[in-house]
């Protein structure tokens, strides 16, 4: 059964990693990388805080570009042309492909984040000509990055469930610009009374909480992160895709492919 | 045992979008085949057959029915092992390889690691396709995807196959090497369950064939029964260039081709024929009972449903 | 069909587990979270360039500083903060995204102006905000009434006052108090009617809770303060008629032909002291009373917000 999983992830990844669409996107951020060491130079002063912000930025932004395109390219393209069928005419469970997916998906985006990390910290070097401690924070913020694909390759495993391959783009990028912005929905909800504040704050805990893993700004001014933080991110960040992903096995596990 | 036992499987889908009416895909289908024979499942285009397969692999639930497998519930997983499917116009990975698709399917179906890549290499060897390591699926022409469909579905050696339009996107010789297949597989034991909509080639290969239309089967027999010569003619073939006044004399209807005559007559009229082109010093060169083709029991089961039904056709 | 069921049984038993774990976890991650740095709350400290940034969709914009306002202030106050840096900042972004959001002036006006933990203390803000409100919003009186209000309340500045009151009734379908209190500042600025009647129209004006419950504890400490000054009064009374102080409330109620026991507005008597002092018995419950405290007393200020 797990070798299944793993087989499964393994081909998935296998698969991304050949789409030349990801180079596109890896240069792509790359390349904003060294762009990034242009604008710093025009102030001495932030030259580092600038590396630090956009390179991160973009390693972020692109990495959520490139869960969406190739996750959903990957399984909704998968259930709607009948390469899956092939696959379940297998001992194969419905779930065991969902999870496969998913840990071939979250693979191929830990690997992007690697180089595209190593572009940071390359124009990094070079505009600092050294390393201090505090640039281990820039880590965290990079383990912080990583948790959110995984967070989004669940919900875009979840909508690729049920969903035709444009919608589940659009839906993900969509529950992604409104993570970002989840505290503000807190904060209305905070503000609402009676009926809409119940669903108001609802939707607030079901949406995913990107608030706590956006601390670029702070780490670029160097202040630490709490140790307790890290934990805690890291287990909202498990319990939620496992949410997303159960969510996606039960729809799965019920739906008819046409 | 009997290799497939379908018990009643119906689907009803419910179509339109605000307003949902039913839509009757697959009406209570009852249906048995035997282990070692090849079963063909005819009907024209949107008569249920892929709508039954879906069912039986489990991609579509029934609204109602069930059915056994080898012996199995359908829905056990594990009797996917040793079944192989090749759905109609398959579609792989773009950007891997014939071999590592055809590793990881059997990876899936649970080969053994040491003989995986042997087993890929006499399937892919066996479905005709040869030096093809390196090249991305994404470059395979219509005819080599299904070549790969075809290996995938007998790669982990399955007891029981199924197959939809087998046939589809190859040349002469590619249908001529899968009929060969086809038949090399009931060899080997193994069952073969294909759809399709071309009946010559149902008529060629099949043991038994059913026949399906609208989602309702309308009839099912061996071939041999069903092409039997019903009318009881005979088509006799003898040298010549023309039509002698004695094989007129029988009612016989005759026809030039080259240098050979062929003319039909009655199954009574054999002897006398035969005598006459005796008498006449021709040469007989064949002499074979008429059998309704496979296409005229389909086309009069088809009409007579529809006029069943109270439609005029 | 069993294993179907099995399967999706675990699958939703594992979602609604998980959304539980996942919002404990995220309310505890609030606890931990520093305060949001002003970088994080404002995003981008321009005013014009936000606008401009926000590619017309200014109207959401707007009402997501909004809240980040509200909730900036009520968190801090909360926490009996000592500043409100970012208050005027959050508003000025606000109303220049949308100028016509009324009740962003009226939060920076009752609590922009007010000295800390209650207030930004910067009086001279809420006046700029006030007029960047009317500028834009000419025809609502709601504006002139705060902006009178500050200059009433925290700048002592009664002839402004009255100027704002006056333009303020001039307006079309404006409160008919707005006369009545720019005709009151002229005369009695200063005293408990006017301030009453000024906290009275502020609590019917708004709908915003914090504004409401801030007026309401004004409203009780003027009770107190009134209360406290009569009785302060008779208790000088008594003592020029007897030549000394009496030795209890009930003493003096009885001497002075008050109508029983004098209570606070919480029910509770009014204390009277060995040295002749009126105090209240719970100084605590009454934040912004300025008589009947004890002495070297200094108020702990505990909101009664929404959260309760």
């Amino acid at each position: 059964m797990r070798a299944r999983v793993v087989h499964i992830a393994s081909n998935t990844f296998r698969e991304a990693v050949r789409d030349r669409v990801l180079y596109n996107l890896i240069a792509f951020a790359l390349l904003l990388s060294g762009a990034a060491i242009l604008v710093g130079q025009i102030s001495i002063d932030i030259e580092k805080l600038v590396v630090i912000n956009l390179g991160l930025t973009a390693v972020s932004l692109f990495g959520v570009v490139i869960a969406i395109f190739i996750g959903i390219g990957l399984v909704s393209k998968e259930i709607e042309k009948r390469t899956l069928y092939t696959v379940l005419s297998r001992p194969v469970r419905r779930w065991e492909f969902i999870v496969g997916k998913f840990f071939g998906l979250a693979g191929t985006l830990v690997v992007n984040t690697f180089f595209m990390a190593i572009g940071v910290f390359a124009a990094l070097f070079y505009v600092s000509h050294k390393f201090v401690r505090a640039d281990a924070l820039i880590l965290v913020a990079l383990y912080f990055i990583v948790l959110e694909f995984l967070i989004i390759c669940s919900v875009a495993l979840l909508f690729s469930s049920f969903s035709s391959p444009l919608l589940s783009a659009v839906f993900t990028f969509s529950l992604f610009v409104i993570g970002s912005f989840a505290e503000d929905l807190r904060g209305f909800a905070g503000m609402a009374h009676g009926f809409t504040r119940w669903l108001v704050t609802g939707a607030a805990y079901l949406l995913p909480n990107f608030s706590a893993f956006n601390i670029v700004s702070s780490i670029a001014h160097e202040q630490p992160v709490a140790a307790q933080l890290i934990w805690q991110n890291t287990l909202y960040a498990i319990f939620y895709a496992t949410m997303a992903l159960s969510g996606a096995v039960l729809i799965f596990e019920h739906r008819n492919l046409k | 045992m009997n290799a497939i036992e379908i018990l009643g499987l119906e689907k009803t889908y419910l179509v339109g979008f605000w307003a949902k009416r039913p839509n009757r895909a697959l009406h209570p289908l009852h249906l048995t085949v035997e282990e070692g024979e090849i079963f063909g499942f005819l009907g024209p285009n949107g008569a249920g057959k892929t709508t039954t397969l879906k069912l039986l692999m489990g991609l579509v639930f029934p609204t109602a029915g069930s059915a056994r497998i080898l012996g199995q519930e359908w829905t056990d997983p594990e009797v996917k092992a040793q079944i192989g499917f090749l759905p109609e116009q398959p579609y792989f990975y773009d950007h891997l390889t014939a071999h590592e698709l055809l590793n990881y399917y059997a990876q899936l179906s649970g080969v053994p690691a040491r003989e995986r890549s042997r087993r890929v290499e006499s399937t892919l060897h066996r479905v005709g396709l040869k030096d093809v390591h390196g090249v991305h699926l994404r470059k395979f022409s219509k005819g080599m995807l299904q070549r790969v469909g075809i290996a995938q579905a007998i790669l982990h050696d399955p007891k029981l196959v199924f197959f939809d339009e087998p046939m589809s996107g190859l040349d002469p010789m590619g249908r001529r090497e899968v009929r060969d297949l086809i038949e090399q597989l009931k060899h080997e034991g193994k069952t073969v369950f294909f759809s399709t909509h071309i009946l010559s080639d149902a008529e060629a290969l099949c043991d038994r064939v059913a026949i399906i239309h609208k989602g309702e089967l309308r009839g099912i027999g061996a071939v041999e029964d069903l092409t039997s010569s019903v009318q009881g003619k005979v088509e006799v073939i003898w040298q010549g260039t023309q039509a002698p006044a004695s094989m007129k004399a029988l009612g016989a209807e005759c026809h030039v081709t080259g240098d050979t005559v062929r003319a039909i007559i009655s199954e009574t009229q054999q002897d006398a024929a035969i005598d006459a082109l005796r008498r006449e010093g021709l040469r007989l060169i064949a002499l074979t009972p008429v059998r309704t083709s496979l296409e005229a029991y389909f086309v009069e089961k088809l009409q007579h449903a529809e006029t069943t039904a109270g439609r005029t056709t | 069909m069993n294993q179907r069921r099995k399967i999706s049984i675990v699958a939703g038993a594992c979602v609604v587990l998980s959304l539980a774990a996942s919002a404990l976890i995220l309310r505890r991650t609030d606890q931990l979270r520093p305060q949001a740095t002003a970088e994080d709350v404002l995003f981008l400290s321009s005013p014009k360039v936000l606008k401009r940034a926000s590619l017309g969709y200014d109207g959401l914009l707007a009402d997501i500083y909004w809240t980040r306002a509200v909730q900036y202030f009520g968190g801090r106050h909360h926490n009996n903060a000592q500043s409100y840096d970012l208050l005027f900042p959050l508003l000025e972004i606000t109303t220049h995204l949308d100028p016509q959001l009324v009740p962003a002036y009226q939060f920076g006006a009752s609590f922009l102006a007010p000295p800390p933990p209650n207030g930004a203390g910067q009086p001279d803000r809420a006046i700029q905000l006030m007029e960047y409100g009317i500028q834009n919003n000419p025809d609502d009186w709601k504006l002139y009434y705060d902006l009178g209000f500050v200059y009433y309340m925290n700048l002592k500045d009664y002839q402004k006052a009255a100027e704002a009151f006056a333009q303020g009734s001039k307006v079309p379908d404006a409160h008919p108090f707005m006369g009545v209190l720019a005709a009151q500042m002229a005369q009695h600025a200063g005293e408990f009617d006017t301030a009453r009647m000024l906290w009275s129209a502020s609590y019917e004006n708004s709908q915003d809770k914090q504004i409401r419950a801030n007026a309401i504890e004004h409203l009780r400490a003027l009770r107190v303060d009134e209360d406290v000054t009569h009785l302060q009064q008779a208790v000088t009374r008594f003592g020029e008629r007897t030549g000394r102080l009496p030795v209890s409330m009930s003493e003096l109620v009885t001497a002075e032909g008050l109508q029983g026991i004098p209570v606070d507005p919480d029910g509770h008597p009014y204390k009277l002291t060995p040295e002749g002092r009126v105090e209240l018995r719970v100084p605590d419950d009454f934040p912004f009373a300025t008589k009947g405290l004890p002495p070297g007393f200094k108020p702990q200020p505990k909101f009664r917000s929404q959260d309760q």
